[in-house]
């Protein structure tokens, strides 16, 4: 294997310990913001303070990425070290330092970024929990942040399994912000749990990591792996990318691991944004682009990689084609597109897997926001039938167009970033030379139609067509309708009654933190295409390639640099073409054909969406495609069916042992005998003092009985 | 002199021992058989206290008898705590009979099962 050859040894950089505060910000924040709680801080100070942090946290990085010149790594202090000898497998050691290459930053970069603005977003989103969860809130996101910069930035596999659990807690404590509804508390326990069984996975690749290589240090496992010329490909080795990968699916929501990220959509939106959109979801990215020559140590790793990527990407997209809450239908786009991701991890493409990483935290956490204002302003509404014409309303301007935007950059508009990375994942399938990824590459593009269609689908309900809404299921809610009416106060008096603000719905427009946000994204899913941009029109070399090429996402196997130099010999070609000529021809044709039939049936003729749905579902060999999509095709019964009826069956099963045999035979059982005993002599205590008297004189008459019984006889 | 003494009182004192015992023997009967019937705690009180002088009766019959002046000195100790613990008593049953607006024992029987 030539693949670790080529990652470049680190250097030890101690004066570099400033980049440390990236990670040390973040946790800062989350003191402070504990501190908030405890003293019930009722303004905004926790939001000011977060923001601050995570500002400073990402002015570090930016700093750092003008001072790389080449891998380091940063140690801090000694964490965690372990010696029962001197030999090789006998010690044990983690230390808290930081592996900085470009993978790192590259992602932090956009980590920290995102995380800024979505915190600047959440000031004004959760405003009003002021004084009641907004500290926790901004405790969360602080935990996130830092969490992430562990795993991210973290020199060894602990570090980054420290990071990735704390995630894992902050999507808990996030999902599960709205405590006082059921669902939200199911939703973040089954978030929890479903990632608890990716951990498990993750944790025992790490334990087969060090049982193989004695090091969890990335630099050192990587040096071994050189060292050790892995050709022999024993069980051992060619079972830690199977394992690490179970990490990936659950954290990423790859099949089967999926169905916990639409319900975590239960979260305040600013949340899901981040959280399950932008950044933590593509963590299981990260990992397999930082382990990726361990992948490539088993033919099968990375062809299995790249088929739960395409199918994931297929399923999630069929799903999101026929769900009505809007929300759901971005959170199945994000599974659909990580399955992207991973596809491409899978096809050998780190670039167009890490660059559609990129291209999709920008646009998708754009296309979350705005449907967090608009679920916000009309009091939580998340139904696309009840919403029309937003693009009309004053106040909603911004929203509807930057929404498009990300519309049209999750649809991969010919030309747009997306479009750019995507074309990046399924040009590398398409000109495999395996005939699966090839297949893949298809299902990938016909995904690429679907999601052009269920994306244009949402904008053309909500944005255009005449303008009509419904308040949401919150409107009725007392301490929303307050908090809203002061908020208008504030600037001009309200013109309307008390009373009929009450009974009249009024959508409130967001004000400048939400539109601000939302017009920077926008901005920033445009910038981020420059890459691509520079290297199709000008022949540069793209800086996302460059930033994977240097790092430990580097492929050794592939022909990905000959790519970038335009000297790759393609044996493969698209509809007989020429494969970037027909990959774009045929990815434009997806994307446009997608958005003009989401334009038919949900612009042009409302009506005969529903007809189309009536006429699926009367002929019987169709009827359980829209049944099945609608249904989210029953993997959460299925799972229920499977997993969680046969556990709660057995959970009766030893309920009622432990009640009937332990509790009842033997505990109570036992118990039973002095129960008894004094039931028996219960009858003498009557309380009645006479009774005690008689009892009492009695017994004294018969001992004195006995001893002049005895008296006498002893006299004869 | 002493003997003649002492056997002249003995002779004296046996009839008037038993005399003394019997009288001890009944007063204590009384007290128990109205312990034992009586309800108001106030005459079950002074049946104990007639148990109690039955039984100081028997005690000084028998000093008397052995020509021991101990138990004599018993008695008035006994006479002395006696009066205090009747102070004592009657307080207690002016407390029980505000709590409940009877002398009769039957208000009291938390002890066994209601």
């Amino acid at each position: 294997m030539t693949a670790a050859g080529s990652i470049p040894q680190a250097v030890i950089a101690p004066e570099l310990a400033w980049v440390g505060l990236a990670i040390l910000l973040p946790l800062l924040s989350a003191i402070l913001c504990a501190l908030c709680a405890a003293l019930r801080v009722k303004s905004k100070l926790p939001a000011l303070i977060t923001t601050v942090a995570l500002a400073g946290s990402c002015f570090v990085i930016v700093k750092a990425y003008f001072a790389y010149s080449g891998p380091v790594e940063v140690p801090i202090f000694q964490w965690i070290t372990f010696e029962w000898g001197d030999g090789k497998f006998q010690s044990f050691t983690a230390d808290c330092a930081l592996y900085i290459d470009s993978l790192t930053l590259y992602w932090m970069l956009f980590v920290t970024g995102l995380g800024t603005l979505i915190t600047i977003y959440a000031s004004e989103y959760m405003e009003e929990d002021c004084g009641k969860g907004y500290s926790r809130f901004f405790f969360g996101m602080s935990i996130f942040l830092f969490s992430m910069g562990a795993l991210v930035m973290g020199d060894n596999l602990v570090m980054l399994y420290l990071g990735w659990e704390g995630v894992g807690l902050a999507s808990y404590l996030l999902v599960g912000y709205y405590y006082e509804r059921p669902s939200a508390v199911e939703a973040a326990k089954k978030a929890f749990i479903m990632n608890r069984i990716g951990d498990l996975g993750l944790a025992l690749g790490i334990f087969m990591l060090w049982c193989n290589y004695g090091t969890l240090q990335y630099g050192e496992l990587f040096a071994a792996m050189k060292d050790g010329g892995q050709t022999s490909v024993d069980w051992d080795l060619s079972v830690i990318p199977f394992l690490l990968m179970i990490g990936a699916f659950g954290k990423s929501a790859q099949i089967p691991l999926f169905t916990w990220l639409p319900d975590a959509m239960e979260g305040p939106t600013p949340v899901s944004a981040l959280i399950h959109a932008a950044t933590m979801v593509t963590a299981g990215v990260f990992l397999i682009a930082r382990m990726y020559p361990f992948f490539e140590l088993h033919p099968q790793a990375l062809a299995t990689v790249a088929w739960v990527g395409g199918s994931t990407a297929l399923v999630a997209a069929t799903i999101g084609m026929a769900q009505y809450d809007f929300k759901r239908v971005f959170a199945y786009s994000t599974i659909s597109q990580l399955g992207y991701m991973f596809l491409g991890l899978g096809v050998g493409t780190t670039f167009g897997a890490c660059y559609h990483t990129l291209t999709h935290a920008f646009f998708k956490a754009l296309l979350f926001l705005t449907a967090g204002a608009i679920m916000h302003g009309f009091a939580g509404q998340l139904d696309l039938r009840k919403l029309s014409g937003l693009r009309q309303m004053p106040g909603w301007r911004i929203v509807s167009w930057t929404m498009l935007v990300g519309c049209l950059w999750l649809s991969a508009f010919p030309y747009t970033a997306a479009f750019f990375s995507k074309d990046a994942i399924l040009f590398k399938a398409l000109t495999s030379e395996r005939g699966d990824f090839r297949f893949l590459g298809w299902v990938g593009l016909a995904t690429a139609g679907l999601t052009a269609y269920y994306t244009f689908r949402v904008w053309f309900r909500i944005c255009a067509g005449p303008v009509h809404y419904e308040a949401g299921p919150e409107s009725h809610d007392q301490s929303h309708d307050q908090s809203h009416d002061q908020s208008h106060d504030k600037g001009k008096p309200d013109p309307t009654p008390e009373g009929e603000s009450h009974g009249a719905f009024h959508p409130h427009a967001p004000r400048w933190a939400i539109n601000g946000v939302l017009v920077i994204l926008a901005i920033g899913a445009v910038v981020v295409g420059f890459p691509a941009y520079g290297h199709v029109f000008a022949h540069k070399e793209n800086w996302v390639q460059a930033m994977m090429a240097s790092s430990s996402a580097y492929q050794g196997a592939c022909l990905e640099s000959d790519h970038g130099t335009g000297a790759a010999v393609h044996t493969q070609t698209v509809l007989g073409l020429d494969p970037h000529t027909g990959l774009t021809i045929v990815g434009s044709t997806a994307s446009i054909g997608g958005i003009l039939i989401a334009w038919y049936f949900h612009l042009y003729s409302r009506k005969s969406a529903d007809q189309l749905r009536a006429a699926l579902l009367r002929r019987w060999w169709i009827r359980w495609v829209p049944i099945c999509m609608e249904n989210r095709w029953y993997v959460d019964e299925i799972y229920l069916a499977c997993f969680r009826l046969p556990m709660w069956i057995g959970a009766q099963i030893l309920n009622f042992g432990d009640r009937h045999f332990l509790d009842g035979v033997l505990v109570d059982g036992l118990a039973k005998f002095p129960i008894a005993v004094g039931k028996v002599f219960r009858p003498l205590y009557s309380g009645a003092l006479q009774s005690y008297a008689i009892t009492m004189t009695g017994g004294v008459a018969l001992v004195l009985a006995w001893v002049t019984w005895i008296w006498l006889r002893g006299f004869n | 002199m002493s003997g003649e003494l002492a056997s002249g009182f003995t002779i004296v004192a046996g009839s008037q021992i038993s005399l003394a015992l019997a009288i001890s023997a009944l007063l204590f009967v009384i007290g128990l058989v109205g312990f034992l019937c009586r309800r108001n705690m106030i005459i079950m009180f002074l049946c104990t206290e007639l148990m109690f002088q039955g039984a100081a009766l028997a005690m000084i019959a028998f000093a008397r008898m052995r020509m021991d002046v101990s138990g004599q000195v018993f008695v008035i100790f006994i006479l002395t705590v006696a009066a205090a613990e009747a102070a004592l008593a009657l307080g207690l049953v002016v407390l029980l009979y505000r709590r409940r607006e009877t002398l009769s024992s039957d208000a009291w029987s938390e002890l066994g099962e209601s």
